[in-house]
């Protein structure tokens, strides 16, 4: 079922890791238009961290470029888009394996897309080798459902 | 990053006070290699109560110290691990290696 689009955003920058921390509170402050738990934003952030970091550790390899982020929330998902014009992924099964890396020795877990996958209900990645990479990254907000239904819940107690 | 040495342990504990991802972790890994390397620890111990938000840089910065220290003869430890700390060290399988110990909250 496809909800309607009720708000969307969009953000560029400069490959910079001190953008990585801008980044994910940014979309992090979009998403709590959803009214998320602590838990869900945080998966949010570590999220969007994770793919940030590919585009400019990965995707860019240091040298400057830009890192564009497209985020729309839907009544109860958000979704978000975070791409590179860098130089792309080979072998996106290869590169999303837990553990695979291919700067080992800067200390990289090879964690990236590990915890994307699991922190977010679904991952897709396009990439095309020499003109970039997209992420695209939803998850469902369900706090605010339940949070309504057990509240009406509370009233029917009460209220007997 | 706040650290303290305890001589009589021969213990080292740091905390830190940082987000950490891959911005940070380069200043944390500078500081921490510095003091492990200047007091030749037999117990690290890292302190994540102050830590706000970890992503994946963080298991490198762990399995990296974890090496370094254990190649100078000393182990590690992790301590107070919020639950989405707690979820990425474990999904990286690292806890298997390095152990979860009680610290008081300073």
């Amino acid at each position: 079922m496809k909800s309607e689009i009720e708000n969307e955003m969009k953000l560029e920058f400069i490959s910079k890791s001190a953008n990585e921390a801008f980044a994910r509170i940014t979309v992090a402050a979009f998403a709590s238009q959803l009214d998320p738990t602590i838990e869900e934003l945080a998966d949010i952030k570590t999220a969007v961290s994770e793919a940030v970091t590919n585009c400019i550790i990965h995707g860019y390899d240091k040298k400057q470029g830009i890192v564009k982020i497209f985020a729309r929330l839907t009544e109860n998902e958000i979704i978000i888009e975070i791409s590179d014009k860098g130089k792309g992924i080979e072998n996106i099964d290869i590169a999303k394996e837990p553990l695979y890396t291919t700067k080992p020795n800067l200390e990289r877990s090879g964690m990236g897309f590990t915890i994307m996958e699991s922190f977010m209900d679904k991952v897709d990645v396009e990439s095309v080798v020499g003109l970039g990479t997209k992420v695209t990254m939803r998850k469902v907000i369900k706090n605010k459902v339940e949070n309504e239904e057990s509240d009406d819940e509370f009233e029917m107690i009460t209220k007997e | 990053m706040e650290s303290k040495f305890y001589e009589e342990d021969k213990l080292l504990i740091f905390k830190i006070t940082d987000e950490i991802d891959d911005f940070s972790v380069q200043k944390i890994r500078r500081k921490a290699d510095y003091e492990i390397e200047r007091y030749m620890p037999k117990k690290v111990i890292f302190d994540f109560n102050s830590v706000t938000f970890m992503d994946s840089a963080g298991i490198g910065l762990i399995i990296g110290r974890y090496k370094f220290v254990k190649m100078l003869g000393g182990t590690v430890e992790l301590a107070n691990l919020t639950s989405s700390i707690r979820k990425i060290f474990e999904m990286s399988g690292i806890l298997r290696l390095i152990p979860i110990t009680n610290l008081e909250v300073s």
